[in-house]
């Protein structure tokens, strides 16, 4: 029994494998797509362009803007002179950032009556906006600080000093990286699964499999096979790019780590044959993978928080199991997490596997009678 | 194809034929109908509801070691804040075990002698810890600590007959999205991932499949010429994604109220123009694949990723590395992202929507040129 179920993963393979294309298909774009989205995916803002209109004669203001010139953040592009001049730099999205200064700036300041400046912000990417904002004021506080100190001028607002647990620097590339290990893992293991079935219906030779001596099960089995293989092979080549290319830091067990990709690879191919069941055509089969995939990347937290969305969609991604990969290799590597603490993420997706071909495998035999 | 004696017998005839046997195609398999019509409601819902980048009820837990009047006010101000969802530990100790947990995401620690110190030394006698593992979320939330902190701290140094002024005060004005609103910019953007999906997606299984099911050679021995055998695919493609690009519109105009400032003709041109686009790529894509699960890959690898990730719809071009910059003059979702974002939300911004038109209109140029001669090596 068991030879049968290896002889047709075999088999399975070699359908596979054996296309140079699809050889290539498996290979090549997940790690274009690691290099790409891995230096293209971050919230971090470098170079945001940021016009200055500034009125005030005083050198305080100039002191203030050769801070925001010696930051990376922020790319000074223009001067402007005059109020019309505002809104043609941010319509045309010249400018991200519009900050005018008054007249008065300097004079109030020596005066010791509160300045103010006036930021100008594009809003139309609404994240940016914030984000920008938040760079810009972190520059002011600092400027304030050393103001208050050097003038002693009362005592300036006692600031914060928040640290950042786990990712220290607050850097993107840490969350979204072991993100897109999920969603590569995800990607390949549903098409490679969903598509087997579906190429045999539509070449005819799904009957043929049925007539074997094989049962329902074993074939099941079968199919699931060279998708975990495939999945975890996949995963593993990503995550050594991670870890020694991206230098993402790797603090848990390789151990708890590689327990949840299996348990995910089981769901995610239950999942994949359950499509492949019941789709007539290859072309049925990559667009059910599809529209399984898209809700699945959107409501996994891998760029947006479940935390930020309505209660009755967090009900939704509970039945997701990107959601607990993420976590589990979020937790693995950047918190270093044990197996105790990721316990409550193995278990659903075990049982999200287990239902998924379990429905599968039903699907199958009720095709068949 | 043997031209020369078939082309009189009515071309237009031929094509017809063509279009109408995609069409029925189309129409026959419910899963052309489910991404053109369920796919778009899907996405706008799960976008519209479920995608934000706005933290709200931020669970962090609040320690405080010796609770009296003046922490029970800040306390009542992280309360209050839309932002916070505070839960009281006893014990550092036990907050962080919760933070290590995932069951906060920050905690804020007002230490042993907090109301006496508050005001006399330069520590404040207060820490703030978040989870950084998600670092946009964190900086958002470090944000807004810093903004309770801060307007609680002058209240009650006023309170108190001391003053606590910054030196210099900014205010800030934005444009276009002033509640800033995430749904605002993510929907619009949406309508050009719906248009990549079913443009080149779709459109790359059609030539694949008839190569996969042989029926490709069946064409290819009728009159028809590759023009017509390419017009005949494009067309009911092109009305299905015209028509799921307007159904998008209405909903995300009744559905998520999001403004629509520019005008409805540049809408209908630059989608028409990006469509082409789309399709244009499908067919190439699938007159190189020859075979369904390549074209399936490729397409999602070549369109939807880059369209989702590289276009300006939720990550910022102008921080990507010079490279990856470049990378994105070739993803034709770029271009038509920023003229939806500034057609709905800032109005007709000529130099923006031009200069974006410009470069769909050589894309499709470039795109076309290319198919032609890749469909004449394939299919003559």
């Amino acid at each position: 029994m068991l030879q049968a179920i290896f002889a047709l993963a075999i088999k399975e393979f070699l359908a596979l494998l054996r296309d140079k294309r699809s050889r290539l298909v498996l290979i090549v774009p997940p790690l274009a797509q690691l290099l790409i989205f891995g230096y293209a995916a971050s919230f971090d803002l470098n170079n945001v362009p940021i016009a200055i209109y500034n009125e005030d004669r005083g050198a305080t203001s100039h002191e203030f803007i050769s801070r925001l010139e010696g930051s990376p953040n922020f790319e000074i592009i223009r001067s402007i002179h005059r109020d019309a001049d505002i809104a043609p730099l941010i319509d045309n999205k010249k400018a991200l950032i519009v900050l005018h200064i008054d007249s008065r700036f300097s004079a109030n300041l020596q005066k010791n009556i509160p300045a103010s400046m006036q930021v100008i912000l594009d809003g139309r990417n609404s994240n940016m906006a914030t984000v920008a904002f938040n760079y810009m004021r972190s520059i002011l506080m600092d400027f304030n600080h050393e103001w208050a100190e050097t003038h002693g001028t009362g005592r300036p607002p006692a600031t914060l000093k928040i640290r950042a647990w786990y990712n220290e620097n607050l850097q993107s590339r840490w969350f979204i990286i072991p993100g897109i290990i999920g969603l590569l893992t995800l990607v390949v293991t549903l098409m490679v699964t969903a598509l087997s079935v579906a190429r045999e219906r539509e070449a005819g030779t799904f009957d043929q499999l049925l007539v074997t001596p094989l049962t329902p099960l074993q074939i099941l089995i079968g199919k699931a096979l060279p998708g975990v293989v495939i999945g975890i092979v996949e995963a593993s080549v990503i995550i050594t790019f991670a870890v020694y290319w991206f230098d993402i830091p790797l603090r848990g067990s390789l151990g708890s780590l590689y327990l949840g990709l299996f348990l995910f690879s089981l769901s995610a191919v239950g999942v994949g044959l359950m499509i492949s069941a019941i789709s007539v055509t290859q072309q049925q089969a990559v667009l059910g993978a599809f529209m399984f995939m898209v809700p699945a990347v959107i409501l996994s937290g891998y760029a947006t928080p479940i935390a930020n969305m309505p209660e009755v969609i967090q009900w939704l991604t509970y039945i997701n199991p990107l959601r607990y990969l993420l976590i589990i290799i979020r937790g693995v590597f950047l918190e270093g997490d044990s197996y105790a603490l990721l316990f409550n993420q193995y278990w659903p997706m075990a049982i999200i596997g287990i239902a998924s071909l379990a429905t599968a495998g039903w699907l199958f035999r009720k095709r068949m009678y | 194809m043997n031209k020369q004696s078939h082309t009189k017998a009515s071309p237009n005839r031929r094509l017809r034929g063509m279009i109408i046997k995609e069409s029925l195609q189309i129409i026959r398999d419910p899963s052309s109908i489910a991404i053109a019509f369920i796919m778009p409601v899907v996405l706008l819902l799960l976008f519209g509801y479920g995608v934000s980048l706005d933290a709200k009820h931020v669970p962090v837990g609040l320690v405080i070691e010796q609770p009296d009047a003046v922490t029970a006010s800040l306390a009542g101000s992280f309360a209050q804040s839309e932002y916070f969802a505070p839960r009281p530990f006893h014990s550092i100790q036990e907050a962080e075990t919760a933070l290590k947990e995932r069951r906060i995401d920050g905690i804020i620690w007002l230490k042993n002698n907090f109301s006496e110190q508050l005001l006399n030394t330069k520590e404040p006698p207060i820490a703030v810890r978040v989870n950084g593992v998600d670092s946009n979320q964190a900086n958002m939330t470090q944000g807004y600590i810093q903004g309770v902190w801060l307007t609680w701290l002058q209240h009650y140094a006023q309170s108190k007959g001391r003053s606590l002024q910054q030196a210099v005060q900014m205010e800030q004005r934005i444009w276009f999205n002033p509640a800033l609103s995430s749904t605002l910019f993510l929907v619009p953007g949406l309508i050009a991932i719906i248009m990549t999906l079913i443009g080149s997606m779709l459109t790359s299984m059609v030539v694949a499949r008839e190569w996969d099911r042989g029926t490709m050679e069946a064409i290819l021995v009728t009159p028809l010429s590759s023009n017509e055998f390419l017009a005949g695919k494009l067309v009911p493609y092109f009305v299905l994604g015209m028509v799921s690009m307007l159904f998008t519109v209405a909903l995300a105009i009744w559905l998520f109220d999001v403004p629509m400032l520019g005008s409805f003709w540049i809408l209908l041109l630059s989608s028409s123009l990006f469509m082409l686009v789309s399709l244009a790529i499908g067919l190439l894509i699938s007159i190189v694949s020859k075979n369904q699960f390549v074209a399936g890959q490729i397409s999602l690898v070549v369109t939807f990723l880059p369209a989702y990730m590289l276009s300006g719809f939720i990550f910022d071009i102008h921080s990507m590395p010079a490279a990856i910059q470049l990378i994105t003059h070739i993803v034709p979702a770029r271009y038509f992202v920023a003229i939806l974002q500034t057609l709905f939300l800032a109005g007709d911004i000529w130099p923006v929507l031009l200069a974006n038109m410009g470069a769909l209109l050589l894309m499709l140029f470039i795109f076309a040129v290319i198919v032609r001669k890749k469909s004449n090596n394939h299919l003559e």
